[in-house]
């Protein structure tokens, strides 16, 4: 999480293959804990039990749960995109229908060409408010959505400065990183869910049958006790990390993507005023919901915290403070003109 | 004790070298490929210009000679099918005498607004706009990697790997448009570009 914009692109890609992979891997480890540390304190209570009552010998939970998982993190990965596309409710441009649109493509094609990557596909959210994103699983296989909001409020140089930034995203292999993320945290949510569920309904009833034996053998000692808080305690806080973990890896990157774009357009300044005709849109994009604010190029959710910088807007918000991403995109303009205005005199 | 510290850095200085070796091919052909690019939008640009030009010449009775002059310049370009080490130069030349002839051109059909109400002549400045963008943008990609492979076989300790990898410093794209070159107004209020 401390990508340094010093790092070269090649790097970069590196740095985003490994976190996905860990990602990943930390996925099903997380599961698998929860499934074989259910198995474990299971065994321990019934190690006691009387002879022809049910032992639990074998870790069920475990494999079954880190089966899931795998499952999941794979389903996840592969389909990401789509379902990150699905939950905005976007719509591809195929025919592109009127001027604005055109426009939209051709840009697209301009900055493909300029970040040196192949045309993404090219969604549109129907939604008021201008923001964007992009997703997908490597250059070849990507997205890039933008708001009808964005379209229509964007010249076409602001428009150009926007898809920069995504392809930027897309380019240094953030898109992968986030897009599983996306899906994972999602996941995380759905299996939380269900097995709550499953354990309330299964839990009651266990409850009323196992009285009996309960009473007699209680003795599991210390440990059956810490594993059990420990357990609970990750089954309680698993969406929170998750939804932390969302937080903490995109506000980096977001610099980085400016930085991008900047690069492929050599034009700062056209991004920065339309991060600030983004910025002074306030409405929050309601077709973007909180599994995917992340991988916008503003907080979609328009949340008050995105403007602070500190040790709380650090763990909790999703981008960094507008002002700071358009001073630095403003100062990075203003050097290129000096630059320019010296060479000539 | 000795042999194993010999082998050590055997091993290390053979890894560099194939590291160094095949990011100077992976750089060579990115800089071919680059190149490429700028070739495809070229032709696009080549094939866009005769539905310009008739979209405008009904309406266009006048500024023949602007007409004319993109037409030339077009034909110009297309013609140019250099090869060898002389070809950026020659294919950049008569690219850019266009892009001054079509920019001209533009600037003539801003001036009349009855001609820029025509929806398809709106469609086709988008075009044109887009293509000439993308023409940029390729050169722009051109010159940045071919930079960053220039530096790369010209930097130690890199250098001593560049004949084997047969690396040879590539021609960047010059800009020689007077209209390009010509000196930018310098504006001191520090103001942002509107």
């Amino acid at each position: 999480m401390t990508d340094e914009p010093s790092l070269n692109l090649f790097q970069q890609q590196e740095a985003n293959r490994r976190r996905t992979f860990w990602l990943m891997v930390g996925f099903v480890a997380f599961f698998a804990w929860l499934g074989f540390g259910g198995d474990y304190i299971y065994h321990l209570y019934t190690l006691r039990a009387p002879h022809q009552a049910y032992h639990h010998d074998f870790p069920w939970f475990g494999i079954a749960l880190s089966l899931v998982a795998l499952l999941l993190a794979w389903y996840a990965y592969k389909t990401g995109p789509d379902k990150v596309l699905w939950s905005t409710g976007a719509r591809e441009v195929i025919e592109p229908q009127g001027p604005k649109e055109q426009q939209l493509v051709n840009v697209v094609e301009e900055m493909a060409i300029a970040a040196g990557v192949p045309r993404p596909r090219i969604w549109i959210v129907d939604d008021p408010d201008p923001n964007a994103f992009a997703t997908g699983t490597d250059p070849l296989h990507s997205h890039v959505a933008v708001t009808q909001g964005l379209l229509d409020l964007c010249t076409r140089d602001e428009l150009q400065g926007v898809i920069a930034h995504e392809l930027g995203h897309v380019k240094n292999l953030d898109v992968r990183l986030m897009t599983t993320l996306a899906a994972l945290v999602g996941a995380v949510a759905l299996i939380h869910d269900g097995a709550t569920r499953f354990f309330r309904g299964g839990g009651g009833g266990g409850g009323g049958g196992g009285g009996g034996s309960r009473s007699e053998d209680r003795k599991g000692g210390p440990l059956l006790l810490i594993l059990l808080v420990a357990w609970i305690v990750s089954w309680l806080l698993a969406p929170i990390i998750a939804q932390l973990l969302a937080l903490g890896v995109s506000r980096k990157r977001e610099y980085l993507a400016d930085a991008m774009s900047a690069q492929f357009t050599r034009n700062p300044l056209a991004l920065a005023s339309a991060l600030q005709k983004i910025e002074g849109a306030e409405a929050p994009t309601e077709h973007i919901k909180r599994g995917a604010a992340h991988l916008c190029i503003a907080d979609p959710l328009g949340r008050r915290l995105t403007d602070h910088e500190g040790l709380f807007a650090d763990a909790l918000a999703t981008h960094p403070p507008m002002a700071k991403r358009i001073a630095i995109l403003k100062g990075m303009g203003y050097a290129q003109l000096k630059k320019e205005g010296g060479a000539v005199s | 004790m000795g042999p194993l510290i010999f082998l050590v850095l055997l091993v290390v200085v053979a890894g560099w070298l194939i590291a160094a070796y095949n990011g100077l091919v992976s750089l060579k052909n990115q800089t071919l490929n680059a190149f490429k690019q700028i070739d495809v939008q070229l032709k696009r640009r080549h094939d866009l210009i005769p539905n310009l030009v008739n979209a405008v010449k009904g309406a266009m009775d006048f500024e023949k000679s602007t007409l004319e002059a993109v037409i030339q310049a077009r034909n110009q370009a297309v013609k140019v099918n250099a090869a060898g080490p002389e070809a950026i130069k020659q294919i950049s030349q008569a690219e850019n005498a266009l892009s001054s002839a079509l920019s001209r051109l533009m600037v003539v059909v801003e001036q009349y607004p009855q001609l820029k109400a025509t929806a398809n002549i709106s469609q086709l400045q988008e075009e044109l706009t887009s293509t000439e963008n993308r023409i940029a943008f390729a050169r722009q990609l051109y010159n940045d990697t071919a930079t960053q492979y220039n530096t790369k076989q010209q930097q130690f300790p890199t250098n001593l790997v560049a004949g084997m990898a047969k690396a040879q410093t590539a021609d960047l794209w010059e800009l020689e448009d007077k209209a390009e070159r010509a000196v930018p107004q310098v504006d001191l209020s520090m103001k942002p570009k509107a």
